[in-house]
């Protein structure tokens, strides 16, 4: 199949990594993945912001970039993304009185999955372990975030498709369907509010014990990575696609010091996303495998 | 069922006075009420609680949703009816003896009432926990009046007694526990002493005691409802204690003030919402009292009724369609107890009678987005949903929520004006104020931080779009009209990905960024920022495209020959929706 990657502005600019893992457990499965290049961004943050008309030309952008490209479905690596397309794209392109975009963001939001959905529902994919070689020896708790659990009806698709990984020991999280703080410009406008709502969430990961607390949104875990940063509480944040395209020849490190960038070919030592500071300087033991990774990943 | 015009008053609809106006932002008002680390645990435990009683009783429905979607579409043909049903209602109670008075506004309620109750020659009144009634903040006016209310909910009467405000619809009193309780009663019921405990049990009998005194001797009683049938004129209330139940069958005089959108058509459309009402609110199948009256019956109850029809601001929010259905609320504050930032901030941070989420759309509906205050209200909420999946006539908080954003932000820019003041006999307006400018909106008095130079990340070509407005924009319309022309292209989003390591150096060594200037620094106060990534994806991709062969050799996997068989995408979408 040719599957389409809206990589969400925030996985593009912050999380390349995350797209990354998307392309890979596309194509390991013998998919070909395509990145529109026109696409921007789903159009939430003006929107949730109530900055409608500004929010329109975004609107109109993605639809162009997605109507424009040849594939059979599109994928993203985000609940809320993909929540936005069909929930509030044609609203935005009515309020600004513009039926046919409407119509037409409904066209390419009817083909756009969550990557949980296109794996589970689509491409018939159960059992992680099996069907994608995934291998992720930690143990892991798992936050559902808001819009993919309320908004797509996502269920237990990403805990369950994480579950099937190799090696990965799961533990549930307490009160995991409560919202952990972020939503969008909230988490500045009542920073308070946000910041006890992430102590909450963090003191529940914590308590489960897990090295690693995964889901399927980056805005929500760079939020709940930030204030783990701060408070020094040792647990590393990582998308679900990066624990599904962990493989035992290639696999995902979380200790050491935050490093985002996709590994070039200087085979630097690097981890994913936000762990505790706190755990930077026991990481060295760790160096060789994640040698081995960047330089299987290099050209 | 979607009948757009309503049949709309010629008149300009009034705005709601009285309780509704917030005096502090909301995001100020949170942080004081966060301080106080007791009533946080007292509101965190209790409201836990009666979201997993909820939970178990609503979870042993089958029919829960077609009940939700019933209550829902009852209420839209109630508001598509509004005018019709009222006129019924009004011609059926007088017919069965009771007296029908129409209220514009607070004012004009709390003066009806007032007089009412004067007429009766009484300085006493004994009062059934009312939404309605705090809403038009009635007890204050008849107090100035020469007339004292005393409040016979046991919740309520805590609250009375302890000179504080409600900050929970069901439970005004959910921010005290019950040694604080027994400080208030030994404090402000002379006939209690040391002796009494703080067991529930003591607590109750002391209040019981407190009271009976009052129901006995109390010849005029006021309530609010919580339905009023149409078909018939009936009215009923429903709570737990058997106060209510005292108050509407002892005393001579009985005034019950009713939101205008408190109807129902006929008395058979009461099964939908007494299913509804005592699950989502108490977490119990039914509640204990269920009393329904219908005007006078001769020689039984109350022999002088009267219903006050009470609008303030209800009909400006049904002339709004993308809002009209906060007007559906039956009050049962589900919404509040599954709500994280009412569970965080508690209710007296909504500063108004209605606290969390349906108060963030009903309290700036009914008054109109007057005030940088109360425009605060829309955004205190990160739209996660959970309220909407609870409530039982199905309100769409979050869309409501989107929706007063957006009308928020064309207010400040001009676009569309303030809520009509309406100046009353009183002199109480709903206060008219000019859009706020840079110093008033509501992320300037956010996080209590000051904002950076408007002029300072401006590029010239963003200030001139800005030029049509009317007033200088703030930071956050800078943020947002420089982000909308950037997302808008992909072009543009790669070349400004060009300044990620520019974000990588501010990291530097230890890789996250711990302080940003202005409104981003909401977020670093109390969260790093980790630091970006050398390139974006689509920047990497665009050299790294065709290079499939090598990231499968790497991850040592090799393509499925046959892959798990895809199914027909558009079917499994088609059977999502
Ligand atoms: S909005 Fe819905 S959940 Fe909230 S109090 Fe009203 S009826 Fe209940």
């Amino acid at each position: 199949m040719r599957i389409a990657l809206f990589a969400t502005c925030i996985v593009d600019a912050m999380y390349p990594r995350v797209a990354l893992a998307t392309v890979r457990v596309l194509e390991r499965l013998g998919h070909e993945v395509v990145f529109p290049p026109g696409q921007g961004c789903c159009s939430q943050m003006h929107v949730n912001s109530g900055y409608l008309q500004d929010a329109l030309p975004v609107v109109r952008n993605h639809v162009k970039a997605f109507s424009a490209a040849d594939y059979d479905v599109a994928v993203a690596p985000s609940g809320s993304c993909v929540a936005s397309l069909g929930h509030q794209q044609p609203m935005v392109a009515r309020a600004g009185g513009d039926e046919d975009l409407a119509r037409r963001a409904e066209a390419v939001a009817g083909t756009t999955y969550e990557l949980s959905q296109l794996l589970v529902d689509v491409l018939g994919v159960t059992n992680a372990a099996e069907q994608l070689g995934s291998w992720f020896p930690h143990t892991v708790t798992y936050h559902p975030s808001c819009h993919g659990m309320r908004l797509l009806r996502l269920g237990d698709r990403q805990k369950d498709l994480v579950r099937s990984v190799a090696g990965v020991e799961f533990t549930e999280l307490p009160d995991a369907e409560e919202c952990c703080g972020f939503g969008g410009t909230f988490s500045f406008k009542n920073p308070d509010v946000s910041a006890a709502m992430a102590e909450e969430k963090i003191g529940n990961i914590t308590a489960t014990g897990a090295q690693v607390c995964t889901g399927g949104d980056a805005s929500c875990l760079m939020h709940l990575g930030g204030a783990i940063s701060r408070t020094g509480a040792g647990v590393a944040t990582v998308h679900f696609a990066e624990i599904l395209a962990s493989t035992r020849q290639n696999p995902l490190e979380v200790t050491g010091p935050v490093e985002l960038s996709i590994p070039g070919p200087t085979g630097r030592r690097h981890r994913t996303q936000a762990a505790a500071g706190s755990a930077a300087g026991s990481a060295s033991s760790d160096a060789p495998a994640a040698v081995a990774a960047d330089s299987g990943e290099s050209r | 069922m979607s009948r757009t015009a309503l049949g709309m008053p010629a008149v300009r609809p009034v705005r709601g006075q009285g309780n509704l106006h917030a005096e502090t932002a909301f995001p100020a008002a949170a942080r004081a009420e966060m301080g106080n680390t007791q009533m946080r645990a007292n509101i965190r435990h209790a409201t836990h609680t009666i979201r997993g009683k909820r939970a178990n009783v609503v979870n042993e429905l089958p029919d829960w949703q077609a009940l939700r979607s019933a209550g829902s579409a009852l209420k839209e043909s109630v508001m598509a009816n509004l005018p019709e049903l009222l006129e019924q209602f009004e011609a059926n109670v007088t017919a069965r003896g009771g007296t029908v008075h129409w209220a514009r506004d607070a004012a004009e309620a709390n003066r009806i009432i007032t007089n009412l109750v004067q007429a009766t020659g009484s300085t006493e009144a004994i009062k059934i926990k009312s939404m309605a009634t705090a809403e038009i903040d009635l007890e204050r006016h008849l107090a100035e009046h020469g007339i004292t209310a005393t409040e016979t909910d046991l919740a309520e009467l805590i609250v009375q007694l302890g000179h504080d405000r409600s900050s929970h619809i069901l439970v005004p009193a959910i921010h005290k526990n019950r040694h604080e309780i027994r400080e208030i009663f030994l404090r402000e019921m002379t006939e209690t002493d040391e002796s009494l405990t703080s067991e529930p049990r003591d607590l109750a009998e002391a209040a019981r005691a407190h009271l009976r005194e009052k129901f006995l001797s109390t010849k005029v009683a006021i309530s609010g409802a919580n339905f009023g049938v149409a078909e018939t004129g009936t009215l009923t209330v429903v709570e737990s204690e058997g106060n209510g139940r005292m108050c509407l069958t002892l005393p001579e005089t009985l005034i019950t003030v009713m939101g205008i959108e408190k109807l129902v058509p006929t008395f058979a459309d009461l099964e939908v919402y007494l299913q509804l009402l005592p699950r989502s609110s108490t977490g119990e199948r039914m509640n204990p009292y269920t009393s329904m009256w219908t005007g006078v019956t001769p020689g039984d109850g109350p022999q002088d009724v009267h219903v006050v029809l009470l609008d303030n601001g209800r009909s400006a929010v049904l002339s709004d369609p993308a809002g009209r259905s906060a007007l559906h609320c039956i009050r049962c504050s589900a919404c509040l107890n599954v709500c994280p930032v009412y569970e965080q901030a508690g209710g007296h941070a909504y500063g108004s009678t209605y606290p969390g989420p349906i108060g963030a759309i009903l309290s700036p509906q009914l008054t109109g987005i007057t005030s940088a205050e109360n425009a605060s209200l829309p955004y205190a909420s990160t739209l996660c949903g959970a309220c909407y999946d609870v409530c039982p006539v199905k309100i769409n908080i979050p869309e409501i929520l989107v929706h007063l954003r957006d009308e928020d932000v064309r207010t400040k820019h001009g676009q569309r004006p303030a809520a009509d003041a309406v100046p009353t006999e009183d002199g109480a307006t709903a206060a008219l104020q000019t859009p706020a400018g840079p110093q008033g909106t509501a992320e300037n008095i956010g996080g209590g931080r000051s904002t950076g130079s408007a002029s300072g990340p401006a590029p010239g070509r963003v200030r001139r779009l800005f030029q049509r407005l009317p007033h200088p924009p703030s930071e956050m319309d800078l943020m947002m009209k420089g982000a909308s022309m950037v997302m808008s292209s992909g072009r543009r989003m790669a070349l400004a990905e060009r300044a990620l390591p520019l974000g990588r150096a501010v990291a530097g060594h230890d890789r996250r960024i711990s302080w940003l200037p202005g409104m981003a620094g909401g977020w670093t106060d109390v969260r790093d920022i980790p630091a970006p990534p050398r390139e974006s994806f689509r920047n990497w991709w665009a050299q790294h495209a065709d290079e499939t062969q090598d990231r499968v050799r790497a991850d040592g996997t090799v393509p499925d020959a046959d892959p798990a068989q895809p199914t027909d995408p558009h079917q499994v979408k088609e059977g999502d929706r």
